[in-house]
């Protein structure tokens, strides 16, 4: 158990290192996923180690999962709104900056 | 556990901070969305190892696969191939900052965990589990015990949706650069699968690992490959007006079953004693089908259109 | 021990050196097309002997159908993939290694 717990705190650190640091909006929320996953990974564990095991914090990880992809996928429509290019090759970038967020 | 156990979960371990680094900080966007699906394959068998074999399962469907499709078609629309390669001016990691406040953060929680009182619930889900109408814990806990939590989870699901819907009209889907006809097959091929499979998984919830959630995510990944092979999404108003509001139909039924507790004079979402087997199966289909059909409207990334696609930018 | 489950783990031992080999070849291959083969082939043929090794091993023949399933969509699913991705990097101009 030592090991899921020492790595839900690396994962945890490099995501929110990832998430403050990155000047790329599709790394800062790849590293927001990692972020969650660190956090789920700790439920796990304390569930792991309650002696019958503990359900609730499975059903809770379960519920984190769904809001996780539902966030992950506002973000990502939002960053394409703002970053995106018009799909057709050689035509200028569609709205904010253009090309890749920086 | 074993001298086993602990080599095999201290590579796991290893595997999976390399690629959450590689995920975070490499320098082509597209290996850095690669590491991160197979972060979520790898994360799918720590939980098997943690023994919570209902988050494999969803962390597989939803984690590796749903995320991942999104991220690699979020990637195509950001940049030209040339320029999403680059590396834009990255800060390099200023470690003599990291290391001692991420070692205080680390010190600091795990001290705050230490002290809390951890007597775990799951004495009592088991003493409960008879009465609430499904042989599995979890599925118990989220069906019956905490059914506030799916509520509200499906509820934001619905709410994401209709966010990504607002922000315009759908993008036209990718084409591949050299057309196959191995995809259309496959995918004619693959949907009974992907139905049977995702019928199995929701009818096996109630007695071993499974439910809704993994069931609508399978379902969800079939719709997101028969739009890959090249079928157009039928929830367009003016055709399948009223198919559109299957994603509503998990949000509603569940909040029915909530709201005629009350209705009834007996608590909120009280399910009456005897039918609460049959209830809870009812409620696990139309939130499964929901979630599947969630998953494809976020995919889409926007509302589909009547006639043709609108452009992918603002 | 018994038969079944010396058969099931010898079958399953059997399967490993496949994955080594097919990732060798991922990792030392020239190009695309030849890495594509490495792990299309090597990787499906280790999948298999893993897959009836532990289904014979479990000792049920409900589980090692479902195993043998999974191998089979497994093997629709890497050829489909491995043609695709063969095909978009011959349209992108990838020549294979040697022409």
């Amino acid at each position: 158990m030592t090991v899921y717990l020492s790595l839900a705190g690396v994962l945890f650190l490099i995501g929110l290192h990832g998430f403050f640091t990155a000047q790329n909006l599709l790394r800062r929320l790849l590293a927001l996923n990692v972020l969650t996953t660190a956090v789920f990974l700790l439920f796990v564990v304390m569930a792991r180690l309650a002696d019958p095991l503990d359900p609730v914090p499975h059903a809770i990880v379960l519920t984190g999962i769904v809001v996780t992809v539902s966030t992950t996928a506002v973000a990502l429509a939002l960053v394409v709104r703002i970053a995106g290019r018009v799909r057709d090759d050689g035509a200028d970038a569609g709205g904010g900056s253009g090309g890749d967020v920086g | 556990m074993g001298v086993a156990g602990v080599i095999f979960d201290g590579l796991l371990a290893l595997a999976l901070v390399w690629l959450a680094w590689q995920a975070t900080r490499a320098a082509d966007l597209f290996h850095a969305v690669v590491s991160f699906i197979v972060f979520g394959l790898l994360m799918a068998l720590a939980w098997v190892r943690l023994e919570a074999p209902d988050i494999a399962l969803a962390e597989a469907a939803i984690g590796a696969g749903a995320t991942g499709a999104l991220l690699l078609s979020a990637l195509d629309r950001l940049a030209t191939r040339d320029g999403r390669r680059t590396l834009l001016y990255e800060p390099a990691t200023a470690w003599g900052f990291w290391i001692p406040a991420g070692g205080a953060l680390l010190g600091g929680l795990t001290l705050a965990a230490w002290q809390l009182p951890a007597p775990g619930l799951g004495d009592e889900v088991l003493a409960a589990l008879k009465l609430s109408g499904v042989d599995h814990p979890v599925t118990a806990v989220l069906l019956n015990f905490r059914a506030l939590d799916t509520l509200l989870e499906i509820g934001v699901l619905l709410l994401a949706a209709v966010t990504i819907w607002s922000l315009g009209p759908a993008p036209s889907p990718l084409v591949p650069a050299m057309p196959s006809p191995a995809l259309p097959a496959l995918g004619r091929l693959l949907f009974p699968v992907f139905v049977l499979v995702s019928g199995y998984l929701l009818w096996r919830g109630s007695h071993a690992p499974g439910g809704a959630f993994p069931a609508g995510a399978v379902l969800g990944a079939g719709a997101i490959l028969m739009l890959l092979a090249g079928a157009r999404p039928w929830i367009r108003s003016s055709e399948h007006g009223p198919w559109r509001w299957i994603l509503s139909l998990g949000l509603a039924m569940l909040l029915a079953a909530a709201i005629s507790g009350t209705l009834a004079g007996q608590a909120f979402f009280h399910y009456p004693p005897g039918t609460a087997g049959p209830l809870i199966l009812l409620l696990e289909v139309a939130a499964g089908l929901s979630i599947a059909l969630l998953l494809f409207a976020l995919y889409l990334r926007g509302e589909p259109c009547e006639h043709g696609y609108g452009e992918s930018g603002p | 021990m018994t038969v079944a489950q010396w058969i099931g783990g010898l079958l399953v031992f059997a399967g490993i050196p496949f994955f080594l080999l097919g990732t060798l070849g991922l990792l030392r291959f020239p190009d695309v097309y030849t890495r594509l083969h490495a792990l299309a082939k090597a990787d499906n043929v280790g999948l298999g002997l893993v897959c009836i090794g532990l289904g014979i091993q479990s000792g049920s023949v409900a589980l090692l159908l479902k195993l043998v399933l999974i191998w089979v969509l497994m093997l629709i699913a890497s050829a489909t993939a491995a043609g695709l991705i063969a095909r978009t990097a011959l349209a992108r101009g990838l020549r294979p290694w040697g022409t």
